[in-house]
């Protein structure tokens, strides 16, 4: 079992938890991630290692309540333990031996951006960073972003916060004014990640992105997390979750992703009524 | 005088219009009587060749005397003494093909069954019986085990009772192995694997499930931590694909991934959370046991299912039970058919596959007769859903993170077959991630070879 230390809500539908796990704590490095269980007939989920601090044995994720598992999670709450905790997973992001770069995050992405920017940062890298949400509300980890990077900018669909537009204007943008990077990191929805990477296809930037398909193992034993990358099949949880963003087929992960889509809405009906009850 | 009827006392089974329609256990199991009554077909031979059969040596006439005697308790302990495993071994073990293959009874008739009477006796056993904690004395000397499945209990279970400080480290979050993911509930109950699992506990072994080896400890780090020596049975996970188009269609699973879903998440439960894809019309491409369990299981979630398998119905290789049990609940076969290719729909579903006709050519390196492609045969079926059970290799990430630790050009570990020594001093291999996918009997061989080997070399050291 896995303590629950610290928990915050980051947003009405985000929220950060603080887990102890001094085995993943002490081995986690950017751009892996974690599979949790909450419960004895619950879903295995992935969500990445969004920080950690290996002397206090401590690992943070940072989700989205978007179904019924991650909203079983949200009920627990400090002291509770978290059932099933396995990590860290994938291989860890390339951070090494780069001079410029710029960090794009999108949403809930940001979680996943976050601990990449940070380490890039550690590295001496010249991180840029743009971040982008739907509108002020859903805003996260702005000090965050702000303390590892050295030009940071926000943009919001409505303009609510920093300026209105998407990443990838703010992205054109810079790359139009002659901003040089040796690689640009998107991750966010699979939407954004494949613009970002048409936009920067036609600017010969090599572009790394952070898929997030289904998962069950996160082993390489299931298959369930299989993409197609360079024509070629690749399992997300052992061959990424970082792949070159110009090679990945965006509208076959875009269509794999909608795979239980029917059967995930009727599970948060179910958890709606369960709820209501709960509140009474 | 012994039961001289040529035929075993049958199985009782819950009838095949029933069965498809749950999870609960196919074949229901003896009682005493039927238990006795089979018991009694065994001619207690002086040569024993059925023992020869089988891979762990189980003492057969001499369990079945005991079961005629009436002494279930003795029976148990007797097979006991070589199987550690016996209700999950007494059900899925291959034994037409090991024990009762040599029986004498055979050679004319039907042979005793010699599967059915262990699995009566264990579980027999589990109903009545009760757990023998058997105190032993500890060594000093400490171990580790990679991989819960049956080649690493074995030898987990072989190691504490010589008095080893044994760890089991489990990448899931479940011990079994195949046992738990692999092999539905109405073959093997998991409640069978769980007591299996809990017994080892009580000899003390430690159980660290969620424990990724090559992530979150390496080989490397386990020594550091005091083992002197590891054993490594992580199976062969690694689920392979036709490499045909349309494969990443949604509908298209591997069958670890479907069979995942269906025991180890419970995905067939109502109350589960992790869900499945109920198709209407469900292609399982293979012919193996994997295929027949995978079929199997979309049968009960209420599918139209086809087996496609590119060889003949003489040719499946899954066991002629499965295969009689899978064709009395309705699995259409589809032999000498092979996809070439995945069709679609415009949002990226499963619609058909398209298939050649093959016949038989002349037999190949297996000794089975090749398939051949009969030219402009193809034809489109149409699915909505289709399962790849054409095998698994071994998962690469314990020997891409170990130096020294080399394999065959499968990816199978480089294993002396006689003790399990791989090509890094100290370091241990057995089961499918040395053989590939095999038995459940093999592996638990093997993993019971290298306790043994383990014990001399830390003894020796
Ligand atoms: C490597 C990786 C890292 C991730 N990191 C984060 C993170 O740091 N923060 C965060 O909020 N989210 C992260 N995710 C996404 C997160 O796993 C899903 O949001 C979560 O599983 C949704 O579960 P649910 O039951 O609440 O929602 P559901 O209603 O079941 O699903 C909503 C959507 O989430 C996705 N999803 C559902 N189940 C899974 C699953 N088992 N595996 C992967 N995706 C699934 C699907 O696209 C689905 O349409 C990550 C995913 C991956 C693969
Ligand atoms: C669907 C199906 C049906 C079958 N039916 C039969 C049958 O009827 N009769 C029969 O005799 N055989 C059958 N088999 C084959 C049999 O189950 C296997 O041969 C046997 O389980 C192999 O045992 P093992 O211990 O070597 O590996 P496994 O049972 O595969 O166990 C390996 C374990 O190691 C774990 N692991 C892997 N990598 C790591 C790591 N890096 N760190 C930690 N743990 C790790 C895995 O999660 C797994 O739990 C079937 C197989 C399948 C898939
Ligand atoms: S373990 Fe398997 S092969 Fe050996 S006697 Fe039992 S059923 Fe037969
Ligand atoms: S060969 Fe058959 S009849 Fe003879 S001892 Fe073995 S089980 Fe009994
Ligand atoms: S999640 Fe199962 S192979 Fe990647």
């Amino acid at each position: 079992m896995y303590k629950i230390v610290e928990k915050e809500r980051l947003n009405p539908t985000v929220t950060k938890m603080v887990v102890e796990a001094p085995a993943i704590a002490k081995k986690a490095k950017a751009g892996q991630f974690i599979i949790l269980r909450s419960h004895e007939m619950g879903e295995r989920i992935p969500l990445t290692v969004a920080d950690y601090d290996r002397e206090k044995g401590l690992v943070t994720i940072i989700y989205q309540l978007v179904g019924r598992s991650t909203m079983l999670l949200d009920n627990l709450e400090v002291g509770d333990a978290i059932l099933d905790f396995v990590g860290p997973l994938g291989v860890p992001s390339h951070v090494e031996g780069m001079k410029r770069v710029c960090v794009v995050g999108g949403g809930v992405g940001c979680a996943i951006a976050y601990p990449t920017a940070k380490a890039l940062y550690d590295n001496g890298t010249e991180v840029t960073v743009i971040t982008g949400f739907r509108n002020k509300d859903l805003e996260i980890l702005r000090d965050e972003f702000e303390a590892v990077s050295h030009h940071m900018y926000t943009m919001s669909d409505d303009g609510t916060v920093g300026e209105k537009g998407l990443v990838t204007n703010k992205l054109q943008e810079l790359l139009d004014a002659g901003e040089v990077f040796d690689e640009v990191i998107a991750i966010g929805p699979l939407v954004m990640m494949k613009f970002v990477c048409q936009l920067t296809k036609q600017y010969d930037v090599k572009t790394t992105v952070s898929m997030n398909p289904i998962m069950i193992d996160g082993t390489g034993m299931c298959g369930c997390c299989r993409l197609s990358v360079n024509n070629e099949m690749k399992f997300a949880c052992v061959d990424g979750p970082d792949f070159d963003g110009h090679q990945v087929d965006f509208d076959e992960a875009i269509a794999r992703s909608r795979q239980y889509a029917d059967f995930e809405a009727k599970a948060r009906e179910k958890d709606c009524h369960l709820f209501h009850k709960e509140v009474r | 005088m012994p039961n001289m009827s040529p035929n075993k006392v049958p199985m009782p089974h819950q009838e095949p219009n029933v069965r498809n329609k749950n999870v609960a256990e196919v074949a229901t199991g003896y009682t005493l009587e039927m238990a006795q009554e089979e018991a009694d077909r065994c001619l207690q031979c002086k040569h024993k060749p059925c023992v020869n059969g089988c891979p762990v040596g189980v003492q057969i006439p001499e369990f079945i005397a005991l079961i005629k005697e009436g002494d279930i308790e003795g029976a148990y302990d007797k097979i006991k003494e070589t199987n550690a495993l016996p209700a999950v071994c007494g059900r899925v073990c291959p034994q037409e093909d090991q024990c009762e293959k040599l029986c004498v009874r055979a050679i004319k008739h039907e042979a005793v069954g010699i599967g059915r009477l262990e699995r009566f006796v264990a579980d027999y056993h589990m109903a009545n019986g009760e757990n023998k904690i058997p105190t032993i004395e500890k060594n000093g000397h400490k171990v580790a085990v990679v991989g819960a499945g049956p080649a690493g209990l074995t030898c987990a279970g072989d190691l504490a009772k010589k008095g080893y400080e044994v760890t089991v480290y489990e990448a899931l979050h479940k011990a079994g192995g195949v046992l738990e993911y692999g092999i539905p509930e109405f073959r093997l109950p998991k409640a069978i694997v769980s007591k299996e699992v809990q017994a080892l506990k009580d000899l003390g072994v430690h159980m660290e499930t969620n424990m990724v080896i090559g992530k979150v400890f390496d080989i490397d780090e386990l020594f550091e931590d005091g083992n002197e020596a590891v054993f490594i049975g992580s199976g062969a996970g690694l689920p392979n694909f036709m490499k045909i188009p349309g494969e990443n269609l949604n509908g298209v699973f591997s069958a670890n991934e479907f069979l995942t879903r269906f025991n180890l998440m419970k995905a067939y439960d109502v109350e589960a959370d992790t869900p499945i894809f109920k198709g209407k019309k469900v292609a399982v491409v293979g012919g193996g046991n994997v295929a027949m369990d995978a079929a199997r299981c979309a049968k009960r979630l209420g599918a139209e299912v086809y087996i496609v398998y590119r060889r003949g119905t003489e040719e499946l290789p899954a066991r002629k039970e499965e295969v009689e049990h899978a064709m009395e609940e309705g699995i259409i076969f589809k032999t000498l058919n092979n996809p070439v290719q995945v069709l679609g729909d415009d949002k990226g579903n499963v619609r058909a596959i398209e298939c050649v006709q093959m016949e038989l050519g002349e037999p190949d390196e297996s000794g089975r007769r090749r398939p051949v492609i009969k030219e402009g045969s193809n034809f489109t079926l149409d699915i909505d859903c289709m399962i790849m059970s054409i095998g698994t290799s071994p998962n690469p990430l314990i020997h891409r993170t170990t130096e020294g630790l080399d394999t065959n050009k499968w990816g199978c570990l480089i294993a002396d077959p006689k003790t399990g020594a791989t090509t890094r001093e100290g370091v241990f291999a057995g089961g499918d991630a040395v053989t590939g996918a095999a038995t459940v009997i093999l592996a638990m061989g093997a993993g019971k070879e290298a306790a043994q080997a383990m014990d001399e070399y830390i003894q020796n050291k």
